[in-house]
């Protein structure tokens, strides 16, 4: 049930040395391709609203690597590492971003949207606390079905205080539907913080409110969030019940590339401050001391995952943009 | 074929779905125990269980929301509105959710979704509770929206709109609940979306109504024909998609149209159609199109006044009286 207390890991978690590589690859691909991403939005390639999760890595890595590929997951516009760590592939992702039609979405849905049916990444949803209740009704269909999957919804603190939060966790929570309610606390919504926007801030405490588990967690501990997103799968396959996960991570960029520095609600010391917990650093300091990986491990680790996103940046560039006739199609099924 | 209510019709249609089809369910406020405020689902949890008629505490965007989830994954979702007014707190589910899924995944995930309940003018019912819904969804790419006007429609349409896969906005009327009329018993009668039809047959001018307003426009046929008018008239059932080729043909027969509309009329269902009639059958008229329409306010609960904001039998036949001795040089 709820701690009051942020969560460690769990010592008993097994950290060997393949967990180690993915975990550390996961998180360096969402960081490099977001990096990569941000060099192409100031060239021009990609256009509108682009949100980097650089710095909430170990939130997409940690709880997608306790679930099975036949599991949902559903998000926000913050999406690119939850989709990435699904399973899409990151040449598609790209393309998605640059709108060409090899994207996985035929460029029809851009960075705020990206779908993957293959991998049971259920979008990238830009109204804020709307797919919540989408996120039940997956798991209303789980349910309805008989099947023990789960479904993984990430969110950020500005859905809480929106109405939806609350009628999806109620409804949830009535009807014992399988949803990992997982609330990235980054403390901020663009520029209102957490403070001037809740009048509990300990988002996690709305759990109790409606009944089901909930916790705050590390969102920097990568192990942590692994940890307290398994205990909350494990209970949602076996009974059902959801849980309400309160991740605390932080961006390290601004809301949105429109916002680059995100300094006028925040301090330059803050934002510092919060650097010196860069869950990739801490991560990588954790797995060399002891020795679970070498500095040649990290090092293969990171030469792949800079050849994969280079490889998804020239694959969606050589991308052509979407045919005329596509502004037509997909606006309804045709019935078979 | 049977003799029975539209609300049967409904009701029937919903069983033979429910049975055909183990994906089908239905969900909203009161639609089990208590079998729904307007009896549409009356003995579907007897039959069907708590598993397949569910029902939600008030919670508009929340259970339209759980409907639209569902169905991406392959459920097939018929979601009650107690009435369509309500589905305003749910137009945000609807419109950027529902009618969008498919066509920003690019394909990949579509929304077999029916959201349906009573809409437009009712009795008394005053401002909140009888206004006329359809403006809101027809304007969106990616929603089909219809509105049946006969028992027959209402099951063939209702069966059509739960096998379509997109969302589809299925509005009824409180007033239509207890007509009677014949309805084909065969579970495969299906009345395919996009069709309209037409009602009744005539010579000198088109009306185009649907729902209560269809009823008063053939009150209105009835009498005009003791004058020797000839009206033909023309019901869309689906507005979106909306079967432009039959209100033409019938124009392009008659040369004169009258379009009927219980909501206010400002950019609604009467404007788009006298636009398709003029950019597409302009030559054929012989008078500039005329619409009938809603008051432009709120809908009044006082009898007097409520009969001042619809269009009445008198209202629909004094147009179709003015277009047919109008000439286009008016
Ligand atoms: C319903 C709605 N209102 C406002 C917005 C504009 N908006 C986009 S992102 C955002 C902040 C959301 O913050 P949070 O949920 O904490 O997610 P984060 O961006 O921090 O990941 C706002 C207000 C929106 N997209 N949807
Ligand atoms: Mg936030």
């Amino acid at each position: 049930m709820a701690k009051a207390m942020t969560q460690k890991a769990a010592p008993g978690l097994g950290l060997d040395a393949d967990l180690a590589r993915k975990l550390l690859r996961d998180m360096l691909l969402i960081r490099r391709f977001e990096e990569k991403a941000a060099e192409a939005y100031a060239l021009g390639k990609i256009g509108g609203f682009l949100h980097l999760s650089i710095g909430e890595e170990a939130v997409a890595a940690g709880a997608t690597s306790v679930l099975r590929p036949d599991d949902y997951a559903i998000s926000t516009y913050r999406e690119h590492g939850h989709c990435l760590i699904k399973g899409s592939d990151p040449r598609r992702v790209m393309a998605e971003l640059f709108g060409r039609v090899d994207g996985l979405s035929k460029g029809k849905g851009g960075s705020m949207h990206l779908f993957d049916k293959e991998h049971n990444f259920l979008g990238g949803h830009a109204i804020v606390g709307a797919h919540l209740p989408i996120a039940a009704g997956v798991g209303f269909a789980i349910k309805y079905r008989g099947g023990d999957q789960v479904v993984l919804c990430y969110f950020g603190d500005g859905a809480v205080p929106e109405g939806e939060f609350h009628e999806a966790l109620n409804l949830a929570a009535l009807w014992k539907l399988p949803v990992i309610w997982l609330c990235e606390n980054n403390r901020y919504a663009m520029g209102t913080s957490l403070e001037r926007a809740l009048a509990q801030t300990e988002i996690w405490k709305f759990g109790e409110t409606y009944g089901i588990p909930s916790e705050p967690v590390d969102g920097m501990d990568v192990l942590a969030v692994r940890a307290a997103v398994g205990r909350a799968v494990e209970r949602a396959r076996r009974d059902k019940t959801p849980a309400l996960l309160e991740v605390r991570t932080y961006r390290f960029r601004g809301h949105s590339m429109r916002d680059p520095a995100g300094a006028v609600y925040r301090t330059k010391e803050e934002v510092e401050r919060e650097k010196l917990r860069d869950p990739i650093l801490l991560f990588r300091d954790r797995v060399l001391k002891p020795g679970v990986l070498s500095e040649d491990d990290v090092k293969k680790i990171e030469k792949d995952v800079n050849d994969l996103v280079d490889e998804a940046v020239a694959f969606a560039d050589a991308s052509p943009e979407p045919p005329a006739s596509e502004l037509f199609t997909d606006i309804f099924k045709e019935s078979a | 074929m049977a003799v029975m209510t539209y609300r049967e019709a409904l009701n029937l249609a919903l069983r033979e779905e429910l049975t055909r089809d183990p994906n089908v369910f239905v969900i909203g406020e009161e639609v089990g125990l208590y079998e729904g405020a307007y009896k549409v689902t009356q003995g579907l949890l007897k039959e069907f269980g708590p598993k397949r008629i569910v029902d939600t505490p008030i919670a508009e965007s929340g259970f339209t929301g759980v409907g639209i989830g569902a169905a991406m994954v392959g459920l097939r979702p018929v979601v009650e509105m107690m009435t369509f007014n309500f589905a305003l707190l749910a137009l945000d589910q609807i419109v950027n959710s529902a009618a969008k899924l498919h066509y920003m995944s690019g394909g990949q995930y579509n929304v077999p979704l029916v959201i349906r309940g009573p809409g437009g003018p009712a009795h008394q019912l005053a401002a909140q509770h009888s206004q006329s819904m359809e403006v809101y969804f027809y304007h969106v790419p990616g929603l089909k929206v219809v509105r049946p006007s006969t028992p027959m429609d209402a099951k063939g349409l209702l069966k059509a709109a739960i096998r379509d896969d997109n969302p589809v906005i299925f509005i009824e009327s409180e007033t239509l609940y207890n007509v009677k009329g014949e309805v084909p018993e065969d579970p495969d009668f299906v009345i395919p979306l996009g069709q309209a039809v037409v009602r009744r047959e005539g010579t000198d001018v088109t009306v185009v109504a649907y729902m209560g307003m269809m009823y008063r426009a053939m009150e209105a046929a009835e009498e005009l024909a003791k004058d020797g008018i000839s009206v033909e008239i023309v019901d869309p059932r689906s507005l979106q998609p909306l079967d432009t080729a039959t209100i033409i043909g019938s124009v392009r027969k008659t040369h004169r149209a009258v379009v009927v509309e219980a909501g206010a009329g400002f950019a609604g269902m009467g404007s788009e159609i006298a636009t398709e009639i003029t950019e597409e059958a302009f030559d054929d008229l012989d008078a500039p199109v005329l619409r009938v329409t809603g008051a432009q306010a709120p809908m009044p609960y006082a009898r007097n006044l409520e009969r001042a904001k619809t269009p009445t039998k008198e209202k629909i036949a004094d147009a179709i009286r003015r277009v047919c001795y109008a000439n286009g040089s008016r």
